[in-house]
């Protein structure tokens, strides 16, 4: 497998707190990678500084074979790498469907944008029925569907999730979960951040539990399920 | 006779003028939440750019026809790179700081703006005359026009539908939108927040040229000082159409225009008002309205308040 991202001693500062202490991880295609951890562990941070929000103290970004460490935000989108932030962040008063678009914002195959927001009513029906109501109007799951469907627009290699399950009912978050493994059936390449840590790790082909700022332990999915410290640590057993 | 009609033309020819500035405040406050004070005089300096291709650039006795568009062209080349620099050198690196420090650096522009033209701008120090048209004025039933509003009267609704054509129908436009509501997620979208900033100021600078223009063809003289309490009457307009809002820019001005016409033609007609009807008042009663707008509908006329849940 091609490996699509590779983050080498990653470390991101907040003034003069380093808020992610050199980490390390890789992407490959077609793979879903989770990063797992409590509050304040870095995850946020590392997905904001992978999109080019923040800009990494030092390490090494590479996507795609490229490196992203001096690339601008609104760049790194169009080599691929699609970010749907950590609280959903939808444009409040833009309709549904122009939401979308924005999505969409660096590409100019018209055709394409069509049959995409098309596709994103299929993934999410609802989002289809109130494609001109404005978005803030939405209930937080289905602002959710709006900022993943919104993600996707723009056709991404890798598409990021940050938090996609935070705030949302039970069956909401059920929906979600099983978006992502739609997404990733259908062979999108999908890092994903995550508090419930069950739910993400069931999906995932490889796992990284963090803990302030560092990688305290990596591997496959289901080890990480089984692993008696994450267990006790972030699935709530004793 | 009934001058009521009359009133209000005046109201909404003196309002789209202070619409005309008012946009390059809400647009810049939308996406940077910066209230550029400096912005008064960045329409002044465009009226100044009008008035140097008259004076200084085009031959003695061209026609106002071809004069015109040529001066209009000239002010707001010379308010957009105004604007422009300042957005490069003064605002910009200042992005992320407190607040208080982008607010003081537009109060001092705004001085070395004036200042500058005072000192510099030959024959400054007084009021230039600003050429007119010729003809006029214009009877349309019982209300006149002056020559010198028939410019605004064309430019301010074009000015306005050309801006709602870009915000609404252009990608760039649309960048802009997602710009001013939030800003990372709009880089997140692949807009260019940095390149949206500058065209933020542009437009607003050319607005104001535009607006810097009107004012000199209305009162036939501009001056080092013309920025000022046109500013601030501007920087009330957006606030009370709704800062942020470019239609509230224009809807805020109107408002504002019309009252000042109101009140200056019938607030001394009140029994026990006589003295506080003259067209000094007119002011007062502007920032009446303003301080009425902030107490009673602090989001302004057209100020949105769509529910942002979580």
């Amino acid at each position: 497998m091609t490996t699509l991202l590779e983050v080498e001693d990653l470390r991101v500062a907040y003034g003069k707190i380093e808020a992610v202490k050199g980490i390390s991880f890789k992407v490959d295609a077609g793979e879903v990678v989770t990063l797992i951890g409590t509050n304040g562990a870095g995850k946020t941070t590392t997905l904001r500084t992978l999109s080019g929000l923040l800009k990494p103290v030092g390490g090494q970004i590479k996507f795609n074979g490229k490196s992203l460490k001096k690339s601008p935000a609104h760049q790194i989108v169009q080599l691929g790498l699609a970010h749907s932030p950590e609280g959903r962040h939808i444009f409040p008063r833009m309709t549904i469907e122009d939401n979308l678009r924005l999505g969409a914002f660096l590409r100019s195959d018209r055709q394409g944008i069509e049959k995409d927001i098309q596709r994103a009513y299929d993934l999410f029906p609802i989002l289809g029925e109130r494609r001109k109501q404005a978005a803030g109007t939405l209930s937080g799951g289905e602002q959710q569907m709006l900022a993943m469907g919104r993600a996707l627009m723009s056709q991404p290699k890798l598409l990021m999730l940050d938090e996609p399950s935070m705030g949302l009912s039970p069956i909401m978050m059920q929906k979600i979960m099983a978006t992502i493994a739609e997404l990733k059936a259908q062979g999108t390449t999908i890092l994903l951040v995550e508090q419930n840590a069950q739910a993400a790790l069931s999906l995932a082909d490889h796992g990284h539990v963090m803990e302030i700022g560092k990688i305290v332990l990596s591997g496959t999915g289901q080890d990480l399920l089984h692993d008696e410290s994450v267990r006790k640590a972030y699935l709530g057993e004793d | 006779m009934n001058e009521l009609p009359q009133q209000l033309v005046n109201g909404l020819l003196l309002g789209s003028m202070y619409g005309l500035v008012a946009i390059g405040y809400t647009m810049v406050y939308g996406i940077v939440q910066l209230i550029n004070f400096a912005h008064g005089e960045i329409f002044m300096t465009g009226a100044f750019g009008a008035f140097t291709v008259y004076m200084y650039v085009l031959p003695d006795g061209t026609s106002m026809a071809i004069a015109l568009p040529l001066m209009l062209i000239g002010g707001i080349i010379v308010a957009v790179l105004v604007a422009v620099g300042a957005e490069r050198f003064a605002y910009r690196p200042l992005r992320g700081a407190p607040r208080l420090a982008p607010l003081i650096t537009a109060i001092g522009l705004s001085l070395a703006l004036q200042q500058g033209v005072w000192a510099w701008y030959p024959d400054a120090t007084s009021a230039l005359k600003f050429p007119q048209i010729k003809g006029g004025p214009f009877e349309i039933g019982n209300v006149t026009i002056q020559t010198g509003d028939i410019f605004l009267m064309i430019a301010a609704p074009l000015s306005m539908a050309i801006l709602a054509y870009f915000v609404m129908r252009t990608r760039t436009g649309r960048g802009m939108q997602a710009t001013a509501q939030d800003s990372d997620t709009a880089k997140l979208m692949g807009v260019n927040t940095d390149r949206i900033i500058v065209i933020a100021f542009a437009l607003g600078a050319a607005f104001a040229a535009v607006g810097g223009m009107a004012y000199g063809l209305k009162y036939g003289q501009i001056d080092f000082r013309m920025g000022f309490i046109l500013g601030l009457k501007a920087f009330t307009a957006a606030v009370l159409g709704g800062i942020g809002n470019i239609y509230g820019a224009m809807i805020g001005g109107i408002v504002l225009g019309v009252v000042e016409a109101l009140s200056t033609a019938y607030i001394g007609d009140i029994p026990g008002m006589d003295k506080f009807g003259s067209q000094s008042w007119a002011d007062v009663w502007a920032f009446v309205l303003l301080i009425l707008v902030l107490l009673l509908r602090p989001q302004g006329l057209l100020g949105e308040r769509v529910a942002d849940r979580a």
